[in-house]
């Protein structure tokens, strides 16, 4: 069994909390207590119905308001797979929110409201999804119920989806019909669409395939730890603790320490205190090194071969997810998987407009939710891939360094 | 296919390596960010399984925080016993807070009423406790799965001064980068195994052959059958009514909280095997099922955590 992540994305009221709801409710993930206090809760109760966004608006915030304001995670099982849901925001103020919930999914449901098409927050979250890089998209087309489950009105949509999909090169994208609140297409076939052919959106969910999604090929491994018992009996010990994020390495490969550059060799893998010969993504280990080098947090081990860019110049689409506007000229700390190195944004090349998707040049500063192409400098060299080429290796965020907060999302290019 | 298939298989980690090697890797993320961090010790199924954890993390060297337990006074015997036996073995330094002593320092009114808790004093505690020892990031064994509030919670959970949640205003999380940035005061709660549904923590323990508290095992135990129909255990914590309804019954625990507040279900699983096979039937949710003070209102746990909760 494996894990797969997602996300549903989409503009606020397009169903995204009752989609899920409902997957959990119908696939009878839902516990007796949780759907017990669900009840209590639905406003629709004299209808007979039951309100299933209720289950992921956990904050009293939301369930006044009725709408989602931060990611909520859950989790259900089938046979074949472990699914763990994100619940995303829809309104654009908290866009920063489903960039967290979406940056490590595999897999993202883009619903588009049946009587509204294609709008300005599909092809915001599109833009993003496709940013970062989620290797398989399902346009969930909702609400079919509304438009008397009219194949002619999936099929504009289909199309004009097509359009977006093209202009932002997505390869592969599957098209589903469904109503969330009725449970069409959900986890059983809908009897109202015949004319739809395909899986069910569970089975979609089921049979994506995964184990092409981790890149076996690129070596790459951030030290995270220096572990150093200094005991009697370990006087010696000195193992380098970290996650795989890329890659397979073996004992006795040949590595290099980046972004220093110095070479040498794997004397030992351990994983759980035992020795290994060969360990990947994405493992934690210990790694072992044959000669004493000067290495600590921070630092990569690469392999020679698919090695990393080793840069103080990083051109990035930077999602900006601060009230507080970035300035060209601003400095930032930068977070690179385990280093940290203090950088300052030198120019913003353009902005993209999420309606048109055109690229707009002659901005200096970016505000809440702007997505731009920045030039950015370091105040030292990191060992960085572009995103599309390693997603575990091409992604960092900003910090702010006054506030301490995360003010950036950089997507390398 | 077949051949390419068993090729790909070799680099493959099923669900709960996956879920392990992510909770492994936040708790480096701890270690390496953090000067002073600790571990929140309860003596339940989850920080057991947090120890493991740092254990796979950090050995051979020794963890890079102490464990913290804070002690409400109402614990089960067993859960005690059982973690002062853990702590021998493990070598590590354990740091005991206790509620009681906060309630008589600080004048705090303990709590009245037949099933009297002291989950709510215990973040007095915990606070101070923080302060004392000026830890910047505490290890908890909280899980997303467990209750709606959790279920929003980030995996670095920025507290402030007053060990504050502000739920309207998390940072935002990416991939697997965790910005631990504080100013002085504040803290960092995190939780390792944020991912992790409660069947993944008894799979886990299965697999990892985990020693747990008997408690978590059939045993007889004598109960006050609640007004929910919930089996809460006799001790001196409670108080007994003439009128109470007591019944002796084959018992066992699903979460191990304090005696007052958490209740046993009924059970005949005396091993792992038959736990986990329970629990994968169970059609009820495990705080639903044995915690007393999440049924008081909608949003008792958000509120809990807005005023310092883990």
């Amino acid at each position: 069994m494996d894990i797969l992540r997602l996300i549903t994305a989409g503009s606020v009221d397009d169903g995204k909390s009752t989609l899920i709801g409902r997957l959990l409710y119908d696939s009878k993930s839902i516990l007796s207590d949780q759907l017990a206090a669900i009840e209590k809760q639905s406003k629709n109760k004299e209808k007979g119905e039951i309100d299933l966004a209720i289950l992921t608006d956990g904050l009293r915030a939301e369930r006044e308001q009725g709408i989602t304001i931060d990611v909520a995670y859950k989790y259900f099982s089938t046979p074949k797979r472990k699914f763990i849901i994100a619940d995303a925001p829809g309104h654009i103020q908290y866009t920063r929110n489903m960039v967290t919930g979406a940056s490590n999914c595999d897999l993202v449901i883009i619903l588009i409201d049946a009587r509204k098409g294609v709008i300005e927050q599909t092809r915001r979250h599109s833009i993003i999804t496709t940013l970062l890089g989620i290797p398989h998209i399902v346009v969930a087309i909702n609400k079919m119920d509304l438009v008397n489950h009219s194949e002619e009105t999936y099929n504009k949509i289909v199309s004009d989806y097509k359009k977006l999909q093209e202009q932002l090169e997505i390869k592969d994208a599957i098209f589903i019909p469904i109503s969330a609140l009725s449970g069409d297409n959900i986890v059983e076939k809908s009897k109202n669409m015949s004319w739809y052919k395909s899986e069910a959106l569970l089975e979609i969910l089921e049979n994506v395939k995964l184990n092409n999604d981790i890149n076996l090929t690129h070596a790459r491994f951030p030290v995270q730890y220096v572990i150093r018992p200094q005991t009697n009996e370990l006087h010696d010990y000195r193992g380098y603790a970290g996650k795989i994020s890329s890659g397979i390495f073996k004992k006795d490969d040949k590595i290099i320490v980046q972004p220093a550059g110095i070479k040498t060799s794997i004397k030992k893998i351990e994983i759980n205190n035992k020795e290994i010969t060969e360990a990947f993504a994405p493992q934690s280990v210990v790694l072992h090194l044959q000669d004493e080098i000067d290495i600590s947090r921070g630092d990569t081990i690469t392999k020679e071969e698919n090695s990393p860019a080793i840069t103080q110049d990083l051109e990035v689409i930077l999602c900006w997810m601060d009230t507080k506007p970035m300035e060209i000229g601003n400095k930032y700390l930068i977070q690179h998987n385990s280093k940290q190195v203090r950088g300052t944004v030198k120019n913003i090349d353009y902005k993209i407009n999420v309606n048109t998707l055109e690229k707009e040049s002659g901005y200096s500063s970016a505000q809440l939710n702007d997505v731009c192409k920045v030039t950015i400098k370091t105040a030292s060299p990191l060992a960085v891939d572009a995103y599309k080429t390693l997603r575990t290796n091409g992604g960092f965020i900003l910090i702010d360094e006054t506030s301490h907060v995360t003010v950036g999302a950089c997507i390398i290019q | 296919m077949w051949i390419a298939f068993e090729k790909m298989s070799k680099y493959y980690l099923n669900y709960l390596e996956q879920l392990e090697s992510e909770a492994i890797h936040i708790m480096r993320e701890v270690a390496g960010q953090f000067e002073k961090p600790a571990l929140l010790f309860s003596g339940g199924k989850d920080s057991i399984t947090l120890v493991r954890l740092a254990e796979k993390a950090f050995r051979p060297g020794k963890f890079p925080f102490p464990l913290v337990h804070i002690d409400t006074g109402h614990n089960f015997p067993e859960a005690l016993n059982y973690r002062d036996k853990l702590v021998a073995e493990l070598g590590e330094k354990l740091i005991v807070r206790k509620v009681e002593d906060t309630i008589r320092t600080k004048k705090l009114t303990e709590p009245k009423g037949k099933f009297a808790s002291r989950n709510a004093l215990q973040t007095f505690t915990l606070l101070d406790t923080i302060e004392e020892f000026k830890f910047d990031a505490c290890i908890g064994g909280a899980r997303r799965d467990e209750e709606k509030a959790r279920a929003k919670e980030r995996i670095f959970s920025v507290r402030d001064e007053f060990g504050q949640w502000d739920p309207k205003l998390q940072r935002p999380e990416l991939w697997n980068i965790y910005n631990g940035k504080i100013h002085k005061g504040e803290n960092v709660r995190v939780f390792p195994i944020s991912n992790w549904t409660e069947l993944d923590v008894w799979n886990y323990i299965k697999k990892e052959e985990i020693k747990l508290p008997s408690i978590y095992f059939a045993h007889e135990r004598e109960c006050v059958v609640t007004s929910e129909n919930q089996l809460v255990a006799v001790s001196h914590f409670i108080r007994i009514d003439a009128n109470d309804k007591i019944v002796k019954k084959k018992v066992r625990y699903r979460t191990v909280g304090d005696m007052t507040c958490t209740a046993a279900v009924e059970s005949n699983a005396s091993n792992i095997d038959e736990v986990v096979k329970e629990i994968e039937a169970s059609r009820i949710s495990e705080r639903g099922e044995t915690r007393i003070d999440d049924q008081v209102s909608e949003a008792a746990m958000e509120d809990r955590k807005k005023g310092g909760y883990f």
